[in-house]
């Protein structure tokens, strides 16, 4: 059956004392699609560079197509392809420059990438646009040049960093069009980091870390079910009283997030009356939803996916961004 | 429409395995890039004219006002003006602005741009290091070269052969300075830095050298300082080559170590040698992984 393509065995990296991942295994098979969700600051970036050779295990083994991170660094990065997060074109070349310098640090011999450098391309509708230079783009443009760029050298793997973040639905829904288009057309794996559920939830498979460690690995239908029965939401003025009024008279466990509760009920429809009379704290609104990729996320890390408090990195790099575009 | 495939069948990747071959085409990428963004620029061409031409004709024609000619007397020769004392200085000001900051700028290419895609593709870190330094010199260099259009306007003479020995004397030492640069680049975690460095590395750096006033009959400190700064060296080749052009006395104006007048080559050995100490701690700290 599907063979595996990225093995991860024990990986532990530390700073210091701190231990950002914490003896994490997982593999994934080629051809998946791969979701690798996580709070920040719960190890994800730091995995990511491992796998992608930029950091440096402290312990335990990755091995990508066959090539350990750590023996064969050459070996994984010719196997791999990268979409960063922050934009890693340059600005100041034309889209088939950028292509022609990734072809000649990839050390691709020339005249065997320029058709596949045409195809790419044609497939992220920027063949016409390939003399223009990279800064006249918009955001979504180069994004799509950059899927095209990391996947010139043909990699096995494509790394996917928040890909459409900041992008807006159609542009996201577009660049998803083409993903799709490359997974019906080739084997190639795709391992995914993302902020946005509907992504999530085009995963074969996800893991999802927290405090260092893997927390859960499973398909999104199977993660879901974990949440045993509906999701209740509700608001009142004073939750927290809410909180201890549902513990101690449905014996529930509400979660307090971003101003609101939330209590995983196995029949939402019947508990709702029960619940609206047995409150004496007024309700301001309440809901009821089928578990969502989110209610996983929230029991299991205790936040919310997008939940995400900015740090002045992030700042820095949403004003980049934005220069970028001008 | 039948789209050949994108990715490929399972196996091994079509890259040449050779690692000298691929740190080589990498080493010429990147220097190549470096030199087209250069010739791409020309507002920045043009603006790194502007302090250069502030120093030569306001700050060098206002001294030249009260301070005589400078060397010369000895056999009946004529002195140097202030400004043409100061033109190579001037011109080495340029060389060591452009060499520095083409390396520093890593630091912002590694947090928000281009160096990622440098960093995971199959090269050795040495080579990217070199390749950078590299592109960093040429640069430097073209921008040294280009002061010299403004040798008519100090009355400097310049011959063909004269402009030939500056070429390698500017790439020497814009090498060593882009190595420099390369090295506090590695060691620094964001730009935060970059005034800190400004101020107490560059502006040194640059007072200390020689290129505004003669490194002679200074006080002893003044003197240690200078002769271990190795932009003085640099200074003193260029000086050597565009003053001695039209007989003039850059002999008395030339740097002394020890009582040992340099020579331009001499002054090459020592910029050489510290270029290759500088390049070979960056490469020593780009190489070693987090």
């Amino acid at each position: 059956m599907a063979e595996e393509i990225i093995r991860v065995d024990q990986l532990v990296k530390r700073y210091g004392d701190f231990t950002a991942v914490d003896g994490i295994s997982f593999s994934v098979n080629e051809g998946e699609l791969f979701g690798f969700l996580g709070p920040n600051g719960a190890g994800k970036s730091t995995t990511i560079g491992v796998l992608c050779t930029l950091l440096r295990p402290s312990g335990g083994h990755v091995v990508i197509n066959g090539h350990d991170v750590v023996a064969d660094p050459a070996g994984v990065r010719r196997s791999i392809g990268i979409i960063f997060q922050d934009s890693s074109l340059d600005n100041d070349l034309t889209a088939m420059e950028n292509l022609a310098f990734h072809a000649r640090i990839y050390n691709l011999p020339r005249g065997s990438w320029e058709p596949q450098a045409e195809r790419l391309l044609r497939m992220v509708d920027l063949w016409e646009r390939r003399d223009d230079l990279v800064k006249t783009f918009s955001g979504g443009m180069k994004r799509r040049l950059e899927i095209a760029r990391g996947l010139l050298h043909q990699p096995h793997v494509l790394f996917l960093d928040e890909p459409t973040i900041g992008l807006d639905p159609q542009t996201r829904q577009h660049i998803w069009n083409y993903l799709e288009q490359l997974r019906t057309e080739t084997r190639i794996t795709l391992f995914l980091t993302t902020h946005y559920m509907d992504e999530a939830e085009r995963c074969d498979r996800i893991a999802i870390i927290d405090h260092g460690k893997i927390v859960a690995l499973d398909t999104p239908d199977r993660l879901k079910a974990m949440v045993g029965g509906d999701v209740i939401t509700l608001k009142t003025p004073d939750n927290d009283a809410a909180a201890r009024e549902i513990t101690a008279g449905f014996g529930l466990e509400p979660i307090v997030l971003d101003g609101v509760l939330r209590l995983e009920v196995p029949e939402g429809e019947s508990f709702i009356p029960r619940l609206v009379q047995g409150l004496s704290v007024p309700i301001q609104t309440i809901s009821l939803h089928r578990p969502s990729l989110d209610d996983v996320f929230v029991r299991l890390t205790g936040r919310a996916i997008r939940d995400e408090e900015v740090t002045g990195m992030d700042r820095m790099r949403a004003m980049m961004r934005m220069r970028q575009r001008r | 429409m039948a789209t050949p495939s994108i990715a490929t069948e399972r196996r091994s990747p079509r890259t040449n395995p050779s690692t000298w071959s691929a740190a080589l085409n990498g080493i010429v990428t990147l220097w190549y890039r470096d030199v087209l963004h250069f010739a791409r620029d020309r507002t920045r061409i043009i603006g790194s004219f502007a302090q250069p031409i502030l120093f030569l004709f306001i700050f060098g024609t206002g001294l030249s006002a009260s301070i005589g000619p400078l060397g010369g007397g000895a056999a009946g020769q004529e002195g140097v003006s202030y400004v043409q004392f100061i033109f190579p200085g001037i011109i080495a000001m340029a060389v060591l602005f452009t060499a520095v900051f083409s390396g520093i700028a890593i630091v912002w290419d590694r947090e928000f741009g281009f160096l990622k895609e440098v960093l995971v593709a199959p090269l050795p870190r040495w080579a990217i290091a070199v390749g950078k330094a590299l592109g960093g010199a040429t640069t430097a260099m073209v921008q040294g070269i280009l002061m010299l259009i403004f040798a008519p306007f100090v009355g400097v003479s310049l011959s063909l052969g004269h402009v030939a020995a500056l070429i390698p004397v500017m790439f020497i030492t814009a090498f060593a300075l882009s190595s420099l640069g390369l090295l506090i680049a590695v060691s620094m975690k964001s730009m935060e830095g970059f005034q800190l460095i400004m101020n107490f590395l560059m502006m040194p750096l640059f007072f200390l050298s020689g290129a505004l006033f003669p490194l002679q009959n200074l006080p002893g400190w003044l003197t240690a300082f200078t002769r271990i700064n190795p932009v003085s060296y640099g200074v003193d080749a260029i000086r050597h080559l565009v003053l001695g052009a039209g007989s003039l006395p850059a002999e008395q104006l030339g740097l002394t170590v020890f009582g040992v007048h340099m020579t331009p080559l001499l002054d090459m050995v020592v910029v050489l040698a510290f270029g290759m100490i500088m390049i070979a701690l960056a490469v020593r700290r780009f190489s070693a992984q987090e």
